[in-house]
């Protein structure tokens, strides 16, 4: 599902280049749930954004699904972003003024769905998170779980082949947590490819499999398939 | 799985719109503020060229009854000293003179030589048994019509016969009417008595202009020409001429042939511009007309500039809000938002506001115009002075909202682009 070849990037700081991912080679499989793990500064999050198209790269090759993901114009990679991601993000990026049925309808605006159509979709994927009740709330009405429950709602809803997920239990206490990663072990389980950006080791380990990052690159190429 | 990608395109439809009052009723405080920039700087506008146009009614009604091709001509000093005369020689005009100038003149339709008697805070002249009135009494000739139309309440005008026969009638105003005769009588055929001689009156006639102006006329009596010097001892003398050029010509060029014409034949030097004094209605009218564009250009300009202000205003708030959304604008482009989407959306917001806003000021600067002018049609009695009617036409407020789309539009460009020149991932990382 996801190659990436000699993958580098770098941050041009003053006169300085400050190189964050040197030469990333991995792959990951459909229906795989990977931990990226690594502390502050190892490019884990730097990874990510290159992996959501939200950043682009110097020099190696990123195939998604097959798809050339190099040199992409914005309005190519805002497509993909569309058809092929979700996102689930540690600060939740819930819009303030929508309420829950809105942000997790919001994906399918951008592709152009009829505002019923968007609707039942959006109810049938918050019923699917187990928060339905809460459709007509605004997120400041909701507490942390209930917020990360409409963002995967939201990151599911365009029927994406791969969820991105930056720190997803990041903001959440240890209970919520592990309600949170019970609902995104379910969604893999249905096939759905699942990336998961993580400093806890306790969340790392309910994954199939963890990559580390150290100093932009993989610590621990062999691992593949420990699980 | 790739059904839905020929859906990817923004449609100018109920949802987006909805998405837009989304946003902006969200923070209707700001809302509210921003938009008040381009709603009062249209109102302005409206305002002021209404205004420019009341002014203009009033005093083109002022001048209303006056046929545009008038001219108003009177004797004062000589200036120069020619054929033996001394410079200061007071010039005087008889009908002779008149009846020269009639017969010489190329340009001239109509000579109305006019003579008149007491006047502005004049004593009482005029009685009718116990009634005592001060009035302005002309003497004229039928031709003064064809200068100042009068409409005719009863009876009759001047006519030439009474001109040729001296007759001793009066054609008098309606107030003059109120004041020498009771409610219930006919003043037709009454006898007034004007510097203790007896006049008939034939006729009463009303005014065509408003205010003090109307006031004047209807507190005038008018008699012919032939009678009033006779009556009070005036022989030839003529007091001012007032006279009607073919339309043809310039106001200038006739008052030029016609001074020429009179300076010949009272040995004036032809250079001396002191001799005779005149006035022209289509030298005023063009004074007038060239006073009221300057008004209107100048409304224009301090009403666009308050709608500058407004846009200005707009563009600023819009820059603070992209800044202050960054967070939001970057999950949307995370969601599938092309950059595309976000200027459309950006220009979408700016626009709604100023066209919502924009709207709200016409609406209430037209409103406010036409109160003004229900308010001076409502009292009748009180004189609006040179204030009249004022309005604003359709064109003007279509032009004004088409102005201001236009600016909204520029407004929102550079908004739009800031927005799209952040990062997603910038965006995202701001929280």
């Amino acid at each position: 599902m996801i190659e990436l070849h000699g993958i580098r990037k770098s941050y041009q700081s003053g006169a300085q280049t400050l190189e964050v991912l040197k030469g990333i080679d991995c792959t990951i499989n459909k229906g795989e749930l990977v931990a990226i793990m690594g502390s502050s500064g190892s490019g884990k999050s730097t990874l990510l954004n290159v992996l959501g198209l939200l950043d682009d790269f110097d020099g190696g090759s990123y195939h998604l699904d097959g798809n050339d993901m190099g040199g992409l114009g914005e309005k190519q990679a805002a497509r993909y972003r569309s058809e092929f991601l979700g996102f689930v993000f540690q600060s939740f990026n819930l819009i303030g003024y929508k309420t829950a049925l809105e942000n997790a309808a919001l994906p399918l605006y951008y592709q152009g769905v009829s505002r019923k159509e968007r609707q039942k979709q959006a109810l049938h994927y918050l019923t699917k998170v187990g928060i339905a009740d809460w459709a007509e709330h605004l997120p400041n009405q909701m507490s942390g779980g209930q917020k990360q429950r409409v963002a995967i709602a939201r990151a599911l809803i365009a029927n994406p082949r791969v969820i991105l997920a930056d720190e997803p239990t990041g903001a959440l206490d240890s209970v919520t947590s592990d309600e949170v990663m019970g609902l995104l072990k379910e969604i893999n389980r249905e096939g759905i490819t699942i990336v998961v950006v993580t400093h806890e080791n306790e969340i790392a380990a309910q994954c199939d499999r963890i990559i580390r990052l150290k100093d932009g690159r993989i610590e621990n190429p062999q691992a593949q398939h420990h699980v | 799985m790739n059904k839905r990608q020929g859906n990817i395109r923004w449609r100018p439809d109920w949802d987006g719109f909805l998405e837009l009052v989304q946003v902006l009723v969200q923070r209707p405080l700001r809302t509210a503020l921003s938009g008040l920039g381009v709603g009062w700087g249209l109102f302005m506008i409206i305002i002021t060229i209404g205004s420019a146009n009341g002014l203009q009614n009033g005093v083109s009604q002022d001048l209303g009854d006056r046929a545009k091709n008038s001219m108003f001509m009177w004797t004062q000093s000589t200036s120069k000293a020619y054929k033996g005369f001394q410079r200061g020689r007071p010039i005087e005009l008889t009908i002779g003179d008149v009846e020269y100038l009639a017969a010489n003149s190329q340009t001239l339709d109509a000579v109305a030589p006019q003579n008149q008697l007491g006047g502005w805070r004049g004593s009482n002249n005029v009685t009718r048994g116990i009634k005592t009135g001060a009035f302005t009494v002309f003497g004229e000739f039928p031709a003064q019509l064809k200068i100042e139309a009068r409409p005719l309440r009863s009876g009759r005008h001047i006519n030439d016969r009474d001109i040729e026969e001296n007759r001793k009638i009066a054609v008098i105003g309606e107030r003059v009417r109120e004041i020498l005769f009771t409610s219930d009588e006919n003043p037709i055929g009454g006898s007034v008595r004007i510097n203790g001689v007896n006049f008939t009156v034939v006729g009463v006639f009303g005014s065509l202009r408003s205010g003090e102006d109307a006031e004047e006329d209807l507190q005038s009596i008018r008699i012919p020409f032939t009678a009033f010097n006779q009556a009070f001892h005036r022989g030839d003398d003529v007091g001012w001429l007032c006279l009607l050029f073919n339309e043809s010509v310039h106001a200038d060029s006739a008052a030029a042939e016609v001074m020429s014409i009179l300076k010949s034949r009272l040995s004036i030097h032809p250079d001396d511009d002191r001799a005779f004094g005149h006035w022209t209605v289509a030298k005023e009218f063009e004074e007038i007309q060239t006073v009221f564009s300057a008004i209107r250009g100048v409304s224009f300009v301090f009403g666009g500039l308050a709608l500058l202000a407004g846009i200005i205003g707009i563009m600023n708030i819009m820059l603070i809000t992209v800044r202050e959304r960054t967070n939001e604008l970057g999950v949307r482009r995370a969601l599938g938002a092309t950059p595309g989407v976000i200027i459309r959306q950006i220009m979408g917001e700016t626009l709604l506001l100023t066209v919502l806003f924009g709207l709200v000021g016409a609406i209430l600067g037209v409103a406010s115009i036409e109160a003004i002018d229900a308010l001076l049609e409502s009292m009748p009695a009180m004189d609006g002075g040179s204030f009249r009617n004022p309005e604003v036409s359709i064109e003007i407020v279509v032009q004004s909202l088409a102005i201001m789309i236009a600016m909204g539009a520029i407004a929102g460009v550079l908004p739009a682009f800031r927005a799209v020149s952040i990062r997603p991932v910038e965006a995202i990382r701001t929280e």
